[in-house]
């Protein structure tokens, strides 16, 4: 059990910071609270998948003349680090639309609030 | 709502762990993820395409058509942060208020 | 509307280092061959340093440097310069986004595919910093 959390410790730091993140999701009630929880389950899923492509004894994923290309053990596996650099980007562009929407509602509804929203929606 | 997000929070969270025993150990060169193309990619990609840097080959040479449709959701996203807010004008202290 | 930020220090520093940064951003996007960079990393970098102008001099000092207009248009070269280069292999008689035939004179294969992979990161460099700006400009709109 406890060889078990020495061996596999940065998938269970990041699965903790997933479900810190999804519960700021859920149970803030204020919009701005609720866009830094789906930041944190952002960048958590992204440390997840880079921290699977890790080897012991590697080096950076760049062809180094004194080492090689023929050993594919020298090197750092590349392919989540490629799908982890859109997956960055579009967080960035993600974040802009969310802060554009709750300027548009702050400017119509005067709170952030979502329970106040609901009740100023019903008159 | 607090208590019930919290219980069904923690039971994701207990799923989880209970499925992550079964992944590879941290920093293993045999698990399953560095295995099939990997090693192709880290073989050839500096004969041909004469990168030293094997991300920027991987991003822009053999995945370039992945790499375009990322580049045309985040374009997509500019544009509708455009929409939604509308452009700046060039003299914001001009604006007129509305006429009687 | 974004006025000159009021502290003196503060607005002095941004000032020196906001050139520095855009060029940081362009040296790491043309040496994304040979070490970490490349497009993405670079867009961001070259957008910061405007916003950082934007931030502590205030928009109408700005303004003619970079003109509200500079972003979406940028964004839309950048775009347009990605989907050109393969559409320039597709004419040529290969297929889309094939590096290899590119009608560039007096290069060998590899050669060929090392251009090509500049021309689409310079042109997913300027797209990033195209749209990040206009987000910015479209945020603090009034």
């Amino acid at each position: 059990m406890f060889q078990i959390l020495l061996t596999h410790y940065p998938y269970y730091l990041s699965t903790v910071l997933i479900v810190i993140g999804v519960w700021g999701m859920l149970a803030k009630h204020n919009l701005m609270k609720k866009v830094i929880g789906m930041n944190i389950f952002q960048t958590a899923i992204i440390l997840l998948f880079i921290s699977s492509s890790v080897k012991f004894g590697a080096t950076v994923p760049t062809v180094d003349t004194g080492l090689g290309s023929a050993n594919a053990a020298f090197y750092v596996n590349p392919l989540p680090h490629v799908l982890m650099l859109t997956a960055i980007v579009v967080m960035v562009a993600t974040n802009g639309v969310a802060f554009a929407i709750l300027l548009l509602i702050y400017r119509r509804y005067r709170t952030l609030d979502e329970e106040e929203i609901l009740r100023r929606m019903r008159e | 709502m607090k208590w019930l997000a919290l219980s069904i929070m923690c039971l994701f969270g207990a799923f989880l762990f209970y499925v992550e025993v079964d992944m590879p150990e941290y920093g293993d060169p045999e698990a399953a993820a560095n295995l099939h193309v990997s090693p192709y990619y880290i073989h050839e990609s500096f004969q041909e395409t004469g990168t030293p840097n094997i991300v920027t080959a991987i991003l822009a040479d053999y995945r370039a058509y992945d790499t375009l449709g990322e580049t045309i959701v985040i374009f997509t996203a500019g544009l509708a942060c455009l929409l939604l807010l509308g452009r700046s004008k060039r003299d914001d202290s001009k604006v007129q208020g509305p006429h009687r | 509307m974004i006025a000159k930020y009021k502290d003196l220090i503060v607005s002095l520093a941004c000032r020196l280092m906001a050139p520095f940064v855009f060029l940081f951003g362009l040296y790491v996007t043309m040496f994304g061959h040979y070490g970490p960079g490349g497009g993405f990393q670079g867009g961001t970098i070259m957008a910061s340093g405007v916003i950082l102008m934007r931030l502590s001099l205030g928009r109408q000092a700005t303004i003619k440097k970079f003109p509200l207009e500079f972003g979406p248009i940028v964004g839309a070269i950048g775009l347009l310069i990605y989907a050109g280069t393969g559409l320039v292999s597709l004419l040529a008689g290969g297929e889309y986004l094939d590096y290899a035939y590119l009608p560039i004179p007096s290069t060998s294969g590899t050669e060929r595919q090392y251009l090509g992979i500049l021309f689409v990161e310079v042109g997913v460099a300027l797209g990033v910093f195209g749209v990040l700006l206009s987000i910015f400009d479209s945020l603090t709109k009034e």
